[in-house]
């Protein structure tokens, strides 16, 4: 039957193009290309590549990148899980959580970058009462060497991330019954999470920080906007070898690419150490018997940094708000003297191709990503299976990171005559999409009481019937969440859309970060707002169709 | 009313990892009522699971179960003729009562609209037919399940502990009303419970389990 197929279709969509697409890195890397005339192999890209001048500093960014905006993230996110005790302020950030997710990482980056930089919104309030200033100070805040800023506007999306993957398993760890019964034998709550329910958490959410990592070691359209320039993280270096007119760079790309794959690999490989270090080290204090030690300390930091994260981020968004909307703006004001809405009237009319491109790209990838997921999920439930071991390949197109594969698929196409074009973009989002739907929506299908469809075949109702007419109606409001997921994941893809689309398929987002060299801040807040906004369109339909189409039934009304 | 046909289990086995479950071998004759007893874990809702089509993969059984001449083991689940209650009425929460009766009907059956409002008219919820699941008693929703099942035409029906979560009062009507309503029908009936006053008010033959 057609449906037992659908788990190796899935596989293979995602498993296919990645091997594929490093093939063909790995290929050039060692000189072979005959379409670019390479026919034997030789260490000529390697050479070319040792050579450049800040190679070591570039391959040093984005290792140290990677593993401590990680680290940052989790601490927050940890710290923060053990202090929350339920108050106002804790739901609120929790609400907080998830429309902050949804924010493309380009946006994010635009919106603190004009926070930040020496002219932005916080020199501004600041001046001229506190520092003096009355021209902006000539300061290389964003795309400073070290990368800071880069960091920063990393840790803004990794926090939301981490933060949500935790909440979406804390559930099943019963973590208030642990805390409770810490508490009993005289521990603080705060002590007593992280002793009793962080140990169990870890290994719960290990994938999805291993996904941070090889995100932020491999990063490209935030380090575009807000990372140093002389010399850029090697994920960007590569990208301007790669973009480079002499072909004969591309060999010295390839072998970037593997160069970056040896980085994200390295820097996973350290982490996991430093796991066993922490591990070893824990032990005893597990079970030292400290009770309170340290517990105020965790309270308050758990929450000023989570606060800081979030109020960062919302700021953030104000600030491209106020950028889009400025009129005349003189240095030290706080706000514009005037507003007008000029700019949203000059980029609109030439927003309309790129928003469609967005908009057509994302439903397609959703829409066939959604058939896949949900054909694996029935498969699974109308035979009983277990979840296999094997799913953990739905993290893979998570784990290798993007410059390492997509050039090489880029060839890989090519060389079977597939023009760069939409179908392709539309390939290429599928292998993020797949991975966060699958994840979004396996939970609430296996949740499903299995009475419901036993019930239904009992009342003479075939397979097929009772998928239309039972399993997917119960499960609309959660398909529906999982789709407003892919689709804001899909609208916030920058290099897939650039490399498969041949820089000629624009969409928001690929619109949005080329113009950050260019440094129109009014023209830059408009597109950045606009890819914000986009994906709430989104969770707002997917909010609020349920609650229109169950209008007349209780049961069905917030069991999302 | 359809010909019914008795319900033979013929020297059913259910074991798990090897180890024996329980081993059940007998015939119940229309409008009559097998009860199963046991304790939680000794099985009981396995062999349900069993005769209707959905046993987990982790189980195994061996054994025949007849409906008359037919072999309900060869036929998939949706096609046994056999009905379920389940301890919660389940009644389908995106449909009102009547699209959860009419759910239970065969596809070309004729005067629908007729016969739902008369199934519901015979358990005193006449006019119940556009409400929200939702809105009923737990007494009406049983009620409500127990009339999808019959409308279904089912040959033969398996109770799971059926009253199991209805309070003390409720209990002994819903007792009443269901086993006549099953016994009218003539239909061959298998209850799991491990509550005596059940095993009492179905009066058939009783297999202890455990």
């Amino acid at each position: 039957m057609l449906l037992r197929l659908a788990p190796w279709v899935l596989t293979g969509v995602l498993v296919l193009p990645l091997g594929a697409g490093l093939a063909m890195v790995m290929l050039p890397a060692f000189g072979y290309l005959p379409a670019l005339g390479g026919e034997t192999f030789h260490l000529g890209a390697w050479r070319a590549l040792w050579e450049r001048p800040g190679l070591s500093r570039s391959v040093l960014l984005s290792f140290s990148t990677g593993l401590t905006t990680t680290f940052i993230s989790l601490v927050c996110v940890v710290l923060f899980l053990a202090a929350v005790r339920g108050s106002w302020l804790d739901r609120a950030l929790h609400r907080m959580v998830s429309p902050l997710l949804a924010i493309p990482h380009a946006a994010v980056a635009f919106g603190l970058a004009f926070l930040i930089a020496p002219s932005g919104l916080l020199v501004r309030w600041a001046s001229p009462g506190l520092t003096g200033w009355e021209r902006p100070p000539d300061l290389l805040i964003v795309q400073d060497p070290w990368g800071l800023s880069l960091m920063a506007g990393l840790i803004l999306k990794e926090v939301p991330f981490l933060l949500l993957m935790s909440l979406a398993v804390l559930p099943q760890l019963a973590p208030e019954q642990r805390v409770n019964m810490a508490r009993s034998l005289g521990y603080h709550p705060t002590i007593g999470w992280l002793k009793s329910v962080f140990p169990v958490l870890y290994p719960l959410i290990r994938l999805p920080i291993y996904a941070v990592i090889a995100y932020a070691t491999s990063v490209v359209d935030m380090a575009i906007i807000l990372g140093p320039t002389l010399p850029p993280t090697l994920s960007v270096s590569i990208l301007q070898w790669f973009n480079d007119p002499n072909l004969d760079r591309r060999f010295m790309a390839s072998a970037g690419a593997l160069l970056q794959l040896g980085v994200t690999l390295a820097a996973l490989a350290t982490w996991w150490l430093g796991e066993q270090i922490v591990k070893r080290l824990g032990q005893h204090w597990l079970v030292n018997g400290s009770r309170r030690r340290g517990a105020f300390a965790v309270a308050f930091s758990g929450r000023f940094l989570l606060g800081l994260t979030t109020l960062t981020a919302l700021a953030a968004m104000v600030g491209l708000a106020i950028f889009s909307l400025a009129g005349f703006w003189r240095f030290p004001d706080a706000l514009p003297v005037t507003m007008t809405f000029n700019h949203w009237q000059r980029v609109l009319p030439s927003a309309t191709t790129p928003l469609v491109n967005t908009l057509v790209v994302g439903v397609t990838a959703t829409l066939i990503a959604a058939v896949l997921v949900i054909a694996c999920l029935e498969n699974e439930a109308r035979h009983q299976l277990t979840p296999k071991r094997a799913m953990w390949l739905l993290y893979l197109p998570l784990l290798v990171p993007q410059v390492a594969f997509l050039f090489g698929l880029v060839v890989a196409a090519e060389s079977l005559g597939i023009r760069p074009q939409r179908s392709l973009v539309v390939a290429g989002h599928l292998l993020f999409v797949v991975p966060y739907l699958y994840l979004s929506l396996s939970e609430a299908y296996r949740r499903l009481d299995p009475r419901w469809a036993q019930l239904a075949h009992s009342l003479g109702a075939s397979r097929w019937h009772t998928f239309w007419r039972i399993r997917l109606p119960l499960l609309l409001a959660p398909l529906l969440t999982a789709c407003a997921v892919s689709l804001a994941v899909s609208i916030g893809q920058y290099l897939p859309t650039l490399l498969l689309g041949g820089g000629r398929v624009a969409t928001i987002t690929t619109e949005a970060v080329a113009m950050a060299s260019g440094g129109n801040r009014r023209l830059i807040g408009v597109l950045a707002l606009l890819q914000a906004l986009l994906p709430f369109i989104g969770f707002a339909l997917a909010l609020l169709l349920p609650r229109l189409i169950w209008a007349k039934r209780a049961a069905m009304r917030g069991a999302a | 009313m359809t010909a019914t046909y008795p319900l033979r289990i013929d020297n059913v086995t259910i074991t798990l990892n090897q180890a024996l479950l329980l081993q059940v071998d007998d015939t119940i004759a229309p409008g009559e009522v097998l009860t199963v007893m046991g304790p939680s874990g000794s099985g009981k809702s396995t062999l349900l699971a069993y005769i209707a089509g959905f046993l987990a993969p982790a189980f195994s059984a061996r054994g025949g179960v007849w409906l008359g001449e037919r072999n309900l083991l060869t036929l998939p689940a949706e096609a046994r003729g056999i009905g379920l209650l389940f301890q919660d009425p389940l009644l389908f929460p995106h449909l009102s009562v009547g699209g959860n009766l009419r759910f239970g009907l065969p596809r070309h059956t004729p005067h629908k609209s007729q016969q739902v409002a008369q199934a519901l008219a015979q358990v005193g919820l006449a006019d119940f037919e556009h409400r929200d699941p939702a809105t009923l008693s737990g007494g009406q929703k049983a009620r409500v399940a127990l009339m999808r099942l019959l409308l279904s035409k089912p040959q033969a029906v398996l109770l799971d502990e059926p009253f199991s979560k209805l309070d003390t009062a409720l209990r002994q009507e819903m007792r009443t009303l269901v086993f006549s309503q099953l016994r009218d029908a003539g239909l061959p009936t298998l209850l799991v419970t491990h509550d005596h006053a059940d095993a009492r008010a179905a009066g058939g033959t009783v297999i202890e389990l455990g």
